[in-house]
């Protein structure tokens, strides 16, 4: 039994759904200055910059980016940095269908390379700073774990980043160069989730960044790994193409791979130099 | 008001079906379709899904008929707790499961000391996760459907001598069939398109926790292509059985209350 109440009211529901669409699609642009000023030469501290870029970073860079973004902002005041903290691999997924991103900071080479080869970036992606990989385990590594042989250990509960992720592609490097075997319980989107996996205890041992243990501020413990059975993670970054704010792009990529940013990425952060 | 339903028919439904057709590489469709990966992502999916809708419907329908039959204290707080995942986020849910059964967690702590069961990292921790977020929608509609049923005809059955559960299978479940049918159809469907609380809770490990949702995100990291194939297909599954039971329970619009 239809009334033209019922017809009016699903009108009235298609047309708020609509406009909250419409809307959040107007949210959503960025508002970028584009004022001339903002085309002097980026990179010292006198030039005037303003409006805002987003900074995609590999997930891996968390805390060391926010840290960084905060010192960049308040140098220059009246810009804005906003981050988007993801696998890497996801992150170019987003920017080669069109996601409005200003910088890209990959976990590895091959992805850059993936943006390069399709001339999304303005110019050669810089090295700001290098990886190693870390077993996390639980606070007082409760099952023993001391070398990477040891997570082939019967019953124990071990954790990598998914193959398709720069952290997982080296995870596999390194199992496959030390010919050690490992059937984790689950291959985690990135880095933190996998990370947190350990955090949480329900696994036991986890290959993720030495960063990512430090990070983690005593929640979990590292194992090192030798540098002779490790592998090393290069982390690119580079202004794209299609920024709306080239001049303060720029001028952050700069900023990252200023050699004062770089000693708080290896002092702070645990990272290695470039 | 045509013109604003079409539009929004356009806008929500058939742009985005058209993109993925119009995307697909068909030219390698078949080799992703035969892919290994592909088949053991749908095959635990559907198995994982079934299971979920299964338990749904025997955990489900007695908690609908208490919260439509009984009255009791506080009934309509016990109606908002079943109702909550329907409107959690799933990565919070996903979470909650696992502060809650999780090898840690407030009941996972004790099934793994006592019993050695670890239901994360499982394909039962994909069902639990599935059941969690799909249930509520079978309760709902069964609920509903109950509250709008004329209750003479089981106080008739009731005052001719048939016990609780026999009123129950010969004219309750009988008069609320459709709307059951729906309910298990939308609980299967939530079920199979499950990826926060499946991902967080249950993890990701092809064959045993990878689901198909979860395949076409790590698909579209590497290959958009095969990411494109498995979603058609996972629609092409959901189309079907939406049409099979659609049919059946869209059609029969008869219910008693009506008469």
């Amino acid at each position: 039994m239809r009334t033209s109440g019922t017809s009016s009211i699903g009108a009235a529901a298609v047309a708020c759904v609509l406009a909250l669409g419409l809307s959040a699609c107007g949210s959503s642009a960025k508002p970028a200055a584009t004022s001339p000023s903002t085309t002097s030469a980026a990179g010292s501290g006198s030039a005037r910059l303003s409006g805002s870029i987003t900074v995609f970073a590999a997930a891996s860079l968390t805390s060391s980016f926010k840290d960084l973004a905060k010192q960049f902002e308040a140098a220059h005041p009246g810009t804005t940095v906003k981050l988007d903290f993801d696998s890497s691999s996801v992150l170019v997924t987003q920017i080669e269908n069109g996601a409005p991103a200003d910088v890209f900071a990959s976990a590895d080479r091959k992805n850059m390379q993936k943006l390069q080869s399709k001339g999304d970036v303005t110019a050669t992606p810089t090295v700001f700073a290098k990886n190693l990989l870390e077993i996390a385990v639980a606070a007082k590594n409760p099952k023993h774990v001391t070398t990477v042989a040891d997570l082939a250990k019967a019953g124990l509960i071990v954790v990598l980043c998914a193959a398709e992720a720069p952290c997982g592609k080296y995870a596999d490097q390194l199992l496959k160069q030390d010919k050690v075997t490992v059937s984790p319980k689950s291959r985690e989107i990135d880095v933190k989730a996998t990370l947190s996996k350990v955090e949480l205890g329900d696994a036991d041992a986890a290959l993720v960044y030495v960063t990512d243990v430090k990070a983690a501020n005593g929640k979990v413990d590292g194992i090192q790994i030798p540098t002779d059975q490790n592998v090393v993670a290069t982390l690119p970054i580079a202004a794209l193409k299609d920024t709306k704010n080239a001049a303060l792009a720029q001028a952050w990529v700069d900023f990252v791979t200023s050699s004062a940013s770089e000693q708080t990425l290896q002092q702070q952060y645990g990272f290695l130099a470039p | 008001m045509i013109a604003l339903a079409v539009a929004g028919m356009l806008v929500f439904f058939v742009a985005p079906l058209a993109g993925l057709v119009q995307r697909a590489p068909w030219r390698e469709f078949a080799s992703d379709l035969t892919d290994p990966a592909t088949r053991d992502a749908l095959r635990l999916s559907l198995e994982c899904s079934l299971a979920a809708t299964a338990l749904s419907v025997i955990v489900g329908v007695p908690i609908a008929w208490v919260l439509a039959r009984t009255e009791f204290r506080g009934r309509s707080l016990v109606r908002a707790l079943a109702l909550l995942p329907m409107v959690l986020p799933p990565v919070v849910g996903g979470v909650a499961l696992l502060t809650a059964f999780g090898r840690a967690g407030l009941v996972g702590q004790y099934l793994d000391r006592w019993f050695g069961i670890t239901l994360a990292f499982s394909t039962w921790g994909v069902i639990l996760a599935e059941t969690f977020v799909a249930m509520p929608f079978l309760i709902i509609t069964v609920d509903g459907a109950l509250r709008s049923l004329d209750t003479r005809y089981e106080d008739a059955g009731a005052t001719l001598g048939a016990s609780r559960f026999t009123v129950m299978r010969r004219v309750t479940l009988p008069a609320i069939a459709p709307s059951l049918a729906a309910g298990a159809a939308l609980t299967w469907a939530r079920a199979l398109g499950e990826f926060g609380a499946t991902i967080t809770f249950a993890g990701n490990l092809p064959r045993t926790t990878q689901t198909m949702p979860l395949a076409v995100y790590l698909a579209l990291q590497e290959d958009s292509g095969s990411a494109i194939v498995l979603s058609l297909v996972l629609l092409a599954v959901s189309i079907t059985v939406l049409a099979v039971v659609g049919r059946r329970v869209f059609a029969n619009r008869a219910l008693p209350a009506s008469a």
